[in-house]
């Protein structure tokens, strides 16, 4: 195989690759090939610091013996390597032991979407610009931010992104697809400082295509904005109080909605929503969709949206949680079979590995209020615009991140916080979302407006 | 470098071109053509890693997998500017083609001739060794830890227990002369549990996990000898239970005691990113301008020791073909050094330190940590807790981070207790510890005599490149530290 291979040829290649472990003496083969390039520069001072180039492929293989499985991966092309990639799968799956539940999906199951053509999700102008605009598109966002205010001199630069993804797919139960993703982004950090300190802050935006960036100027003037109101932040006393999440962090409390009805969590009752199917696990405000057939607009397909999942199933457009009741979880083939349920098409395959669980457009339907409206209301609280930290456990719902943002009173932001931690349990808190914002906008396959939330801890001075 | 007594010529030359088929006439012609735009360093980093798994779950051996990668990542560096491509063919046409494209972070006539080669001399911390022969032995392993978790107590319902491991071939080399080559060997077991009780908490019932593991740049029989299975499974059962009845953590300012080992974390986040050169070349740390300045109490001292054998941080030279180094970073308190990468030292003048990191032929190195460890003081860690009044002893955590710029770190304890007139107390659950690194350093006031590094289980990430870390600590009371909760 050299680089000049034809696209068509790949897809032959992984179902020749699913051939030959059947004739090794595999009971069934699944093949995963990929291929992508990469260009990334940072400008920084309003010089180039760094700019890579590249282009990359790998396959995956996973086999059956029965009901044993294994998988091997290579990005090495040359026969040789193939051969030893599809004798070492075949061998492990020899010595790993029988599981009822593990197969490929049967045969009437596949997605008959065989390739992303329709669905918006790849574009060929990401690599249309020269690197030279490129370039520019990176310092313009950092030139954006520096020249928003004096307290602005340093940064740690301006990046632009483009990369492209190739996948094929093919197993030995006849499904074959394949589908090509774009990417682009710019971003920039800028450090602001004055007489009480040094504080940083990111703003960027990201697309399939060109067309549906944000300027350089936008992203560089909002990353400005976002760490100049660091400047001079305080702590607060520990107490109770109203937080609102800011929809880039609300985003990750909902996201955490994603984790729990997680079928591999569910089946082992490793999740605080194992056994919940019916029951009201929030506010009747909450309502979360995933979707993995969503289209952002005619011919723009979401950042989840993909022709079929990692199984080679259709993917599908469910509402996880209706008015604050839970109604599904999510699941793969192997995952259904362990619940006795169909897979929801959320099968997310990487190139080594049994295929994990992963969403489409996963989001909370928006309400009414805007951000504004939300914040006016709170007497005494945090509006949250940055967690740090792991603290969440979804066993059994805890949650403490450290936390940064504005103090709110009587409806005014007074001031940015820091060094504080926000602490809760998210069973109560899902339960305590008492307003839901309007501003939805899909920054990437996971959205959320801003939500207001009761009953929380902060600790801090 | 170093003068330490491991020290030994790096491997074989032929046995690294059995892997790269690469020789110095090419290494040359790559050069040159990285070179071939004006840049003043260039640099050829050859990486070939196989990596195996395998795992038990739910008392079934259901997974096992082997990936082999391959590729060559080429840099050039002009003045500040660095430019990199990388490939995953080996053949000389896709060489040229990626040291040209990396040459253009430069414009202009060649200026810099590759110099001579001259093989490296690096240490000689851990063993060589294969992955293939052994896949029934790691089977065993695995299933003996599913077995001794099982049978630490009924409570546990879920085990799932993994072995990996991988040994990574990598040559470097560079326009100033460098040939310098190393072979890698890192596993790691790991041992999850789910327990649950539903007489709990008053009849409500209640979850928990625990989680166990560890490893390093050994061989196989280090989990048969040193650290076994049995180990593994019994710290991580030992953790959900104890976690069973663990009630809601504290809020607010209080006194903090940190166990030894793991928790030293709390170095590598607080203190050790900010002693990153990179950062303070670009003056974005909260350490920045504070050299042979006083920055933590006299008490402590911190060290980045990549010398250590067979640890999972070490490394025989860095990823530039430097050799690691032991580097006292604080010094009784005060600044010493900051780690860098062979682009910060010749910006900011600075010695090298062998902290040059990254994580794949497709990364740009930068400086990183190693093992990261607080000194050892006088204290016996039993007066350490006798001497507190009400507060929180952490002796496990799930993981950190921290913001460079402002200092603040944040980490989460997975295993907790109270403490109560000097006696640990009720286990607690969901603390959160969070302060400002350059100041929760001057609140340590108390530093035992039992400095511990973590069992072998860490990853740094940084600019999105994950490399293998180790970090440590003695006992350490922190007179005042913010805790997360949401009790009293």
């Amino acid at each position: 195989m050299t680089p000049t291979d034809s696209k068509a040829e790949l897809l032959t290649h992984a179902q020749q690759i699913v051939d030959r472990a059947m004739r090794a003496g595999a009971t069934d083969a699944e093949a995963v090939v990929y291929e992508g390039d990469e260009f990334s520069t940072k400008v920084r001072l309003g010089q180039v610091e760094t700019l890579t180039e590249s282009t990359s492929r790998a396959v995956g293989l996973r086999v059956f013996n029965g009901h044993r499985t294994a998988s091997t991966s290579t990005n090495d092309f040359s026969n040789a390597s193939i051969e030893r990639m599809i004798r070492g799968a075949v061998e492990l799956a020899k010595i790993t032991e029988e599981d009822p539940f593990a197969g490929l999906p049967d045969a009437s199951a596949y997605s008959t979407l065989r390739s992303g053509e329709g669905l918006g999700i790849y574009f060929d102008d990401v690599y249309q610009l020269p690197a030279k605009d490129r370039i520019e598109m990176a310092r313009a966002t950092e030139a954006a931010a520096m020249a928003a205010d004096t307290r602005i001199q340093n940064s740690d630069g301006g990046t632009f992104t483009a990369s492209t993804m190739h996948k094929w797919i093919a197993n030995s139960r006849g499904f074959e697809g394949e589908f090509r993703k774009s990417y682009c982004g710019i971003g920039c950090a800028p450090i602001a400082q004055d007489e009480r300190g040094m504080q940083r802050d990111g703003w960027g935006s990201s697309a399939r295509t060109l067309r549906k960036l944000d300027t350089p100027e936008e992203v560089g003037r909002e990353a400005a904005k976002r760490a100049l109101r660091r400047l001079g932040a305080r702590r607060v006393p520990t107490q109770r109080a109203s937080i609102v999440f800011s929809r880039e962090i609300a985003r990750g409390i909902i996201g955490d909605i994603f984790d729990a009805v997680n079928g591999d969590a569910v089946y082992r009752n490793a999740t605080m929503f194992a056994g919940k199917l019916g029951e009201e696990v929030a506010s009747p405000l909450v309502t979360v969709i995933d979707d993995g057939t969503m289209m952002l607009e005619p011919g723009l397909g979401g950042f989840g949206t993909l022709p079929f999942d990692g199984d080679g199933l259709p993917m599908q457009r469910k509402v996880i949680v209706d008015k604050g009741v839970l109604q599904t979880y999510v699941t793969n083939t192997y995952t259904a079979r362990k619940l006795g349920t169909r897979s929801t098409g959320n099968a997310s395959r990487g190139l080594a590995g049994a295929p994990g669980i992963g969403s489409g457009n996963f989001y909370l339907q928006p309400g009414t209020l805007s951000p504004r409206e939300i914040i006016a209301e709170v007497q005494n609280g945090l509006y949250v615009t940055e967690v740090l930290g792991s603290g969440v456990n979804l066993v059994t719902g805890d949650y403490s991140q450290g936390a940064t943002g504005m103090w709110i009173e009587n409806g005014v932001f007074t001031g940015a916080v820091e060094e504080i931690t926000i602490a809760g349990n998210l069973k109560e808190m899902y339960k305590n979302i008492v307003a839901v914002g309007n501003d939805l906008v899909f920054r990437g396959s996971s959205a959320s407006p801003c939500i207001r939330v009761e009953g929380m801890t902060i600790a801090g001075s | 470098m170093s003068s330490s007594a491991t020290l030994h010529t790096a491997n074989d030359p032929s046995h690294v071109q059995s892997h790269f088929g690469i020789d110095t006439a090419l290494a040359h012609r790559c050069l040159a053509a990285a070179l071939s735009a004006g840049g003043e360093f260039a640099e050829l980093y050859f990486e070939s890693v196989t990596s195996s798994s395998i795992g038990v779950d739910e008392g079934i051996v259901k997974s096992a997998s082997q990936s082999h990668s391959r590729g060559c990542g080429i840099r050039v560096l002009s003045a500040e500017r660095t430019g990199y491509s990388y490939t995953d063919s080996l053949e000389e046409d896709r060489l040229l083609h990626a040291a040209k494209t990396a040459a253009l972070i430069a414009s202009g006539p060649a200026t810099v001739q590759v110099q001579g080669f001259v093989t490296a001399t690096v240490h000689d911390l851990y063993p060589v060794v294969g992955l293939d022969a052994e896949i029934t032995a790691k089977l065993a392993l695995v299933q003996r830890a599913d077995h001794a978790a099982r049978a630490y107590d009924g409570r546990v319902t879920q085990v799932r227990a993994g072995f990996s491991d991988e040994v990574k071939h990598i040559l470097i080399v560079a326009s100033d002369g460098t040939w310098a080559s190393d072979t890698q060997p890192l596993s790691r077991f790991s041992v999850s549990v789910i327990a649950n009780d539903s007489q709990a908490d008053g009849g409500k019932g209640a979850t928990a996990r625990g989680s166990g593991g560890g490893g390093g740049r050994v061989t196989l029989d280090y989990y048969t000898t040193t650290r076994t299975p049995e180990y593994f499974a019994e710290e991580a059962a030992r953790q959900a239970i104890v976690q069973l009845t663990a009630k809601a953590a504290p809020a607010g300012e209080m006194e903090v005691v940190l166990g030894p080992g793991w928790p030293g974390v709390l170095i590598h986040e607080a203190v050790g990113h900010g002693l990153e050169a990179d950062f303070n070349r670009k003056k974005q740390s909260a350490f920045a301008g504070l050299m042979d300045q006083r920055v933590a109490t006299d008490k402590v001292s911190v060290a980045d020791n990549g010398t250590m054998p067979n640890r999972r941080g070490s490394l025989n030279m860095d990823d530039e073909g430097t050799p690691t180094q032991n580097n006292l970073l604080i010094e009784n308190g005060m600044l010493r050094r900051y780690m860098s990468d062979k682009l910060s030292a010749k910006l900011m003048g600075l010695p090298g330190t062998g902290s040059g990191r990254r994580e794949s032929y497709s990364s740009i190195p930068m400086p990183r940590m190693t093992n990261t460890y607080m000194l050892p003081g006088q204290d016996d860690p039993a007066d350490i807790l006798r001497s507190v009044k009400r507060g929180l002893f952490a002796a496990n955590f799930s993981g950190g981070s921290v913001d460079i710029t402002n200092g603040k770190f944040v980490f989460a304890a997975s295993e907790a207790y109270l403490i109560e007139d000097g006696k640990v107390t009720a286990p607690v659950k969901g603390a959160m510890l969070i302060g400002n690194g350059p100041e929760a350093l001057q609140y340590v006031s108390m530093v035992g005599h039992d400095l511990a590094l973590d069992e072998g289980i860490g990853t740094c990430g940084k600019r999105g490149q994950g490399v293998p870390v180790c970090v440590g600590a003695p006992t350490i009371k922190l007179d005042k530290m913010t805790v997360g909760g949401t009790g009293h």
